[in-house]
């Protein structure tokens, strides 16, 4: 090792790490994948660390990126060197700011992680799209490719903005680079201050707005004006390039680390060049060198500063040779003439030609092509595709590489199986669940090896589209050259399957090589395993001659007091089957490492994990294989086969990993997808389910509305339905008075089902012999998975209960109604669930739902299934995300359509009246329909309407028919969390809630930025510790309900289903049948509260009984009766606050890291419950005149 | 009048002691019991168990979750520096013994060998005067033998004595076969005083969900006859110094106790009841009566009804109780 100081971090650390240091305050908004560079400010922040003026920096989140860009606008203006995060919709926001910023020449640096702007959907993945809408702002943009890029080009961009007055992007590659870990070289303070000169500093400050010099900033101009002041901008673009340039010269110069403002790697005398940016760079590197060796002649230029674009020294970076040109853009610009990068460069060539420069004799062939739109692989195969391309007679031009486009044929072939990866890298694939610590124990590693030895090391990591029963699969490499790998393996050396359970889910083999590894987590002894692999693991294992080992880490982490944590084990015997480090050292490193990732979180855990170490290699063993093939079983279908042909075709594909592999025609073109396709995607994710006992059973249908995946349903039905029922089927007489006579059953789906147990908690029938015994149990699903998916499928066979005939406000009988959304893929026991199931139950058929961005959207709408389903009459939710910020105002749009288009209908019924009849057209227009009944009347209606319209043969009847649906009321429903409702999307709450349109809203408060990984929100409680409020909330918990209710006309109701199921049930009713706006704030628990996802209806009980959240209905029609419209439903608080807040970590943490802090802050919460209590007591018992 | 006892090898202005609970976690009621006539103060009990229980609950609910899904890698800000260890209960120590000049003794409840070890040492450089090893143990497993369960208790105060130079004081329950006989052999083993007794929450059944909970029952008076008795039985037979504790709630409570033999009296229930200055009523109570029956010091009452001192030493064993109630009803 040299005495350089190695980090091992990933992209949004390395680029934090600078822009932290040589800034003096952070304005944030949450936004993947750049939310980490934000947490890690605040981190320090709240650490005390210092910038390199020994400064601790302010940290400051926003509501919005906009906001946080106006503070930002504001910050540079009053003289602060300022900073900022973003990415994708963030970016789009900041936009108008930014032309300000660079319109008035101010010094900023903003770090941007590129991501895909959501187009036909939304993606979290990396590619240029952002980045590129941002590219007229008159920002300079500098584009890292590498880790060590992102740390470097963070100082060269500071250095460079305060020189040069022009404000910078820098981007790198969301997730590719902003969340690979890699080893790279830390800069240090000391060279950060001589790069950074003090002068310009001073100078920024001197620009800024200050009463003792005053100036005026920001006029308005006239078309006399303002063009001319316009172009004095120009000296500074022109001179920006040579400062850029100058700033990497003397960069070198520190630290060793050349770089140019196009970088070019290759042949000199290359004929063939690919021009692009970012992290794809490196993975052309490394196949450029790859090709030259093996006898070609190409070469790479890397663009790093892309604006301004330095036509110049573009021009010189390009050997005299070059023939032909390939320039790759991650982004794409439907109807433009080329993609931004592509069309740079061909202009750059005419001028640079018709300018002399450079060494190019005459303009050689360009071809534009793109690649990696939202982090699509790009390889060594696809860049010696692109290569081959520039090689044939007929290039194919504005081609697509990585996929297979059969529509258009843009696409270019590329051989799969063309592997460049070095012998002497160590390539390793670990399968692993969210839950069981594999990702953090393969950070861990990499770590060790990278802060240990003199290797490299680099770790990506692939996450699931599902939060609950989530797979990862971490790809690891360790070599001694720096890693420009920026793909996934396909050729490793070590496969580990962290979880028995993948075994029938994955072919995880195919990416092994010959001789390679295969470790697995299993309770099997050495000889059993064989027997235990589904065929086609069988057969690959003889094929590839692969040794394979067996450890039952599930007990050994047990024993060890570790639970499901399984990490320490595995990772222990990644190092000692691998060999990466000698088996000695290797436990030594893991024991050191322990000892220090651990200390912070005690002695205790500590102790555990080295156990778990200690007891780890004596149960570790190698699997004797057999020569022949004996498994009865193969890997299991990713759907089932009675599936439709679409969810077979092309969501099976996607859920058995196979999706990159879809062609462009498997796509519906606009976005639009069918529903009810969860029911095929059998996850099987629980390790118990509840089993119910009918003999227990009270019948009064709590389970069913807790829980989170709607797999616990009911049904009340003629016993001649029982006919062919399985035997294993389970009924019982139902109690329900309206239906005595009835057979009842409640039965689980065993393959949806997540196991969460919140049934269980909600079950309150014992047994009066053994008060441990439930009406529901939870019991080990593999034994009964068969038995109860045969027990489903015949449940599902018995008709549901006509709606007509169901009580919607008693939850005994509301339960029956079908769920119209089932098995979403929100974590297992999520608090926000069961409302929208709840809604779904209650309005689902003639419901069409605006859902912001967030979990919702998630567990709602990412691919490859969705929860939203059909009842068998085929209706259900219609349902679509537009933004985050913008979903009261979208669905205030559904409401003035369905209007409208209900208005035509009415108008065309009169004036067809006499030809349908004028009772029918009576009934049609003032049907009541505020009852389940009466909605079905006025269906029947309007199936007789269309029948009579048929026989009418003119224009308006063809219309009337075609909108006649809009005349059953429609239920408009805006779903979304706290960031939306209370931060990023009030003003259009408000202003939706303003205009009194029948809209509502259904608010799921988990009290914090729950998608993206818990920042605080103006919703987050005093005292709760959350991102951004490291030391706890300081401020109280916004009344969102108290200020909807200043308006009067607006429904408004607080809830919370796990204190109080009924009261939220009547909220619900109520709301939905109010003429007007409605808002219901639902308290949903949630995973990033620490709490305990098993019962987490004890929590929201405490939390009620304490006054922490109050229960109450504010109703507008009761005032119209000259009631008081607050009905108060809580009770005063019996309950301590702190007992409350004692029991969630997110409170309780407080007292771990600041006690004193935590009692001032616990007290104050108790009088402000007090205080809120009194003051809504008062509102509810005020007369009304 | 001189209401001065030793315990512990400390000179105390008085024999009121105020026992290990709630009360003692704020400083201020510390100071108040001070001001009341505390002449000694136990802590409240620092549980390792607690400690290792609540290390594991945040490491687990601050990972559920996290790792799993690429948009919320983690839920919760790193935290630099947990107080996840006995941290605050040292500083704890550290902050009474600069509010008051009395005794501090610091109370611990430990769970493996190590842990009594250890924290033990580190109440001891927190400034702690002395230490209370709060042994509270339920076995319920069917095959561990009283002999066993006994040996783990002379173990633990071995191994506190060993590891600290402070005297260590020993707090217990009443369920041991023979309470004389465990009485001496933890003299035997270096214990410097015996705590009578420890009171055990006994947990209660709500009827209404059918679920056991935790129910803390305040003692009273009538909870002071079994220290008394075992006080009486051991005083002059054994070296360490007797606590009595359990249902004293009058001056004439501590009187009794004194009488039997205890060094000192320590109260706990009456002051939650009544507060903290309740102290001193239970002084004045003592001193009435002392001032009543012409007694001048707490020294010449200490032990002066204790078995081998009261003229029908049988009256403090067992088959006496019978008689007892037989004399009751006779006298009916």
């Amino acid at each position: 090792m040299s005495d350089k100081v190695y980090v091992t971090i990933d992209g949004n650390e390395a680029a934090a790490y600078v822009a932290y240091r040589v800034n003096e305050v952070c304005a944030i908004y949450p936004i993947t994948p750049s939310s980490n560079m934000g947490e890690y400010a605040d981190e320090w922040a709240a650490k005390g660390i210092k910038n390199i003026w020994g400064v601790v920096p302010t940290v400051v989140e926003m509501q919005s990126e906009a906001g946080a860009a106006g503070a930002v606008h504001g910050s540079l203006q009053a003289g602060a060197l300022t900073t900022t995060f973003t990415a994708s919709q963030g970016l789009l926001l900041k936009i108008p700011n930014m032309f300000k910023i660079a319109g008035e020449l101010t010094p900023s640096v903003f770090n941007i992680s590129a991501r895909s702007i959501a187009t036909h959907a939304l993606s979290i993945f990396g590619d240029h799209s952002d980045v590129m809408a941002a590219r007229t702002t008159g920002f300079a943009m500098l584009s890292a490719a590498s880790i060590q890029e992102v740390m470097d080009f963070e100082l060269i961009a500071q250095a460079s903005t305060l020189e040069s007055r022009i404000p910078f992007i820098m981007f790198f590659d969301g997730f590719r680079t902003s969340h690979e870990v890699s080893k790279i070289e830390l800069i240090s303070d000391e060279i950060m201050r001589q790069m950074i000169d003090q002068e310009l500093v001073i100078a920024h400050r001197k620009r800024a707005l200050n009463p003792d010099r005053p100036v005026l900033r920001g006029t308005a101009q006239n078309p006399d004006v303002f063009f001319q002041n316009r172009e004095t901008i120009n000296p500074f673009y022109d001179k920006c390039p040579d400062i850029v340039q100058k700033t990497m010269d003397k960069f070198a110069s520190l630290t060793g680390r050349q770089y140019q403002l196009f970088q070019y790697v290759g042949h000199p005398e290359a004929d063939r060049i690919i021009i692009l940016m970012a992290s794809g760079c490196e993975t052309a590197h490394e196949t450029v060198e790859y090709l030259n060796e093996n006898g070609e002649n190409v070469g790479v230029l890397k663009v790093r500063l892309f604006r301004p674009f330095d036509i110049k020294r573009f021009m010189q970076a390009i050997p005299s040779t070059v023939k032909a040109i390939s320039v790759l853009d991650r982004t794409k610009e439907p109807g433009a003439t080329g993609e931004p990068l592509y069309l740079d460069v061909i202009n750059a060539l005419m001028e640079g030609l018709n300018n002399g420069y450079g060494n190019l004799k005459s303009m050689p062939k360009v071809i534009g092509g793109r690649y990696g739109l939202s982090s699509k692989e790009f390889t060594p195969s696809m860049v010696k595709a692109v290569f081959d391309n520039l090689k044939s007679e007929k290039p194919k031009h504005h081609f697509t590489v990585g996929i297979k486009d059969d529509v258009t044929f843009t696409s270019l072939d590329f051989d799969p199986n063309f592997n460049i990866e070095p012998d002497n890298v160590i390539r390793a694939m670990f399968y692993g669940l969210g839950s069981d610590g594999t990702v953090s124990a393969n950070k861990n590693s990499i770590k060790i090896i990278g802060e240990n030895t003199d290797n490299f090391a680099q770790g990506y990591f692939v996450y699931d589209s599902k939060k609950a029963g989530a797979v990862t699969i971490s790809h690891l490499r360790f070599g001694p050259k720096p890693i420009r790998s920026t793909y996934l393996i396909t050729h490793a050396n070590f496969i580990a399957c962290h979880q028995t359970v993948f075994l029938e889910k994955y072919d995880m083999l195919k990416d092994l090589v010959d001789g390679g590894t295969f470790l697995i987590n299993a309770p099997w002894k050495p000889e059993e395993v064989w027997d235990n692999l589904p065929r086609t693991t069988q057969q690959r294992i003889l094929d590839k001659k692969a040794k394979v080992y067996v450890i039952d880490a599930q007990k050994v982490a047990e024993d060890s007091g570790m639970g499901r944590r399984i990490n320490t084990v595995m990772q222990v015997c990644f190092f000692a089957i691998s060999n990466v480090l000698p088996r000695e050292e290797a436990i030594e490193k893991i024991k050191d490492s322990i000892k220090k990732t651990y200390f912070r979180k005690g002695e205790e855990i500590v102790r555990m994990n080295l156990m778990a170490v200690d007891n780890t290699l004596d149960n570790l063993f190698e699997v004797p294989i057999p020569d022949k093939i004996t498994a009865k079983f193969d890997i299991r279908p990713p759907v089932p086969d009675y599936a439709p042909e679409f969810v077979k075709n092309v969501l099976g594909e996607i859920i058995a990993g196979r999706g990159d592999n879809l062609p462009v025609s498997a796509f519906p073109k606009d976005g639009t997808f069918p529903t009810a396709t969860a029911r095929y995607e059998k996850r099987n994710i629980a390790l118990e389910i509840p089993v119910w006992v009918p003999e227990l059973c009270i019948q009064c249908g709590k389970c069913a509305i807790v829980c989170p995946h709607a797999t616990i349903r009911i049904k009340s039905y003629d016993a001649k339905y029982l006919e062919g029922a399985p035997p294993t089927f389970k009924y019982m007489d139902t109690k329900e008075k309206d239906w005595i006579g009835e057979k009842y059953t409640i039965q689980i789906a065993p393959e949806d089902c997540t196991g969460c147990g919140v049934c269980v908690e909600a079950c309150p029938a014992k047994d009066k012999k053994d008060a441990s015994r439930k009406a529901l149990n939870m019991y080990p699903q593999v034994p009964l998975r068969e038995i109860e998916a045969k027990n489903w499928e015949f449940f599902l066979s018995i008709p549901d209960k006509d709606v007509t005939e169901i009580k919607v406000n008693n939850i005994r009988q509301q339960q029956l109604q079908l769920p119209l959304f089932e098995f979403s893929g929100a974590c297992a026991g999520c608090g926000e669930t069961p409302y929208v199931k709840l809604m779904s139950q209650l309005f689902g058929d003639r419901a069409i739902i605006a859902n912001a961005t967030g979990c919702s959207s998630i567990y709602g709408g990412n691919l490859p299934t969705t929860p939203w389903t059909v009842n068998k009459e085929g209706r259900g939710p219609a349902w679509s995300n537009s933004l985050f910020e913008d979903t009261a105002e979208f669905g205030l749009g559904f409401r003035l359509a369905i209007d409208k288009q209900k208005d035509l209908a009415i108008l065309l019924l009169k004036k067809l009246a006499s030809q349908l009849g004028e009772s029918l057209v009576d009934a049609l227009i003032n049907a009541e329909q505020k009852t389940e009944a009466g909605i079905k009347e006025q269906r029947k209606r309007v199936e007789l309407l269309r029948e009579r319209l048929n026989e009418i043969n003119s224009e308006d009847a063809i219309t009337l028919s075609e909108i006649a649906d809009y005349l059953v009321r429609k239920s408009v429903w805006i779903l979304g969390g706290d960031g939306w409702a209370y931060d990023i999307g009030f003003g259009g709450l408000d202003h939706v809630l303003a205009l009194g349109k029948d809209v509502n809203m259904l608010v799921l408060d988990t009290e914090v930025y729950s998608n993206t990984g818990g920042q605080t929100s103006k919703a987050t409680p005093l005292s709760a510790i959350a991102k951004f409020s490291a030391g706890g909330k300081p401020t109280r918990k916004k009344d969102l309900g108290l200020m909807a209710m200043t308006y009067g006309n607006v429904y408004v109701a607080s809830v919370a289903m796990g204190a109080k199921d009924d009261h939220t049930l009547k909220a619900f009713l109520e709301a939905e049948a109010y003429e007007g706006p409605s808002i219901i704030i639902a308290y949903s628990h949630c995973i990033a509260h620490g709490i305990d996802m098993t019962q987490p209806l004890k929590y929201q009980k405490a939390l009620v009984d304490s006054g922490q959240w109050l229960l109450y209905r504010y109703h507008p029609e009761r005032l119209k009766m000259g009631e008081n419209p607050l009905i108060l439903d809580s009770k005063a608080p019996k309950l301590p606050v702190s007992e409350y807040l004692n029991m969630e970590t997110r409170f309780k943490m407080l007292t771990k890291i600041r006690p004193d802090a935590a009692k001032e802050f616990f007290r104050q919460a108790q009088e402000d419950v007090e205080n809120r209590f009194k003051y809504y007591q008062y509102l509810a018992e005020r007369r009304i005149q | 009048m001189n209401l001065q006892t030793k315990y512990l090898g400390k000179l105390l202005k008085s024999p009121i002691v105020v026992s290990a609970s709630p009360l003692s976690e704020n400083i201020d009621n510390i100071k108040r019991m001070e001001d009341a006539g505390a002449s000694a103060i136990v802590l409240y009990s620092l549980f390792e168990e607690q400690i290792r229980l609540e290390q594991i609950e945040l490491e687990h609910t601050t990972t559920i979750g996290a790792e799993a899904y690429a948009e919320s890698l983690s839920f919760f800000p790193q935290a630099y520096e947990y107080r996840l260890g006995p941290e605050e209960y040292l500083e704890h120590i550290h902050k009474s013994k600069q509010a008051v000049k009395i005794p501090i003794i610091a109370s611990l409840n430990g769970s493996t060998n190590g842990g009594w070890i250890n924290y033990a040492k580190k109440m001891e450089q927190a400034g702690a005067d002395a230490i209370e090893c709060n042994i509270y143990y339920i076995p319920t497993d069917l095959n561990l033998k009283g002999e066993e369960v006994e040996q783990t208790y002379i173990d633990i105060v071995k191994s506190v004595k060993k590891a600290v130079t402070i005297p260590v004081a020993v707090k217990l329950s009443p369920y041991f076969s023979n309470m004389a006989n465990m009485a001496k052999r933890l003299d035997d083993a270096g214990a410097d005083a015996l705590v009578l007794f420890n009171r055990f929450y006994q947990p209660d059944i709500d009827l209404g969900q059918r679920e056991v909970v935790p129910n803390i029952l305040l003692s009273h008076s009538s909870a002071m006859r079994l220290p008394m008795r075992w006080i009486a039985i051991l005083k002059g037979k054994i070296k360490a110094d007797l606590a009595a504790t359990s249902g004293i709630h009058t001056g004439e409570d501590v009187i009794k106790m004194l009488m039997v033999g205890a060094n000192v009296a320590m109260v706990c229930s009456v002051l939650l009841k009544n507060g903290i200055v309740h102290i001193k009523t239970i002084e004045n109570q003592m001193k009435s009566w002392m001032e009543e029956h012409e007694y001048n010091s707490v020294e010449e009452m200490i032990g002066s009804m204790s078995q081998v001192k009261v003229s029908d030493p049988s009256s403090f064993e067992r088959a006496q109780y019978m008689k007892a109630i037989t004399k009751y009803k006779l006298g009916y």
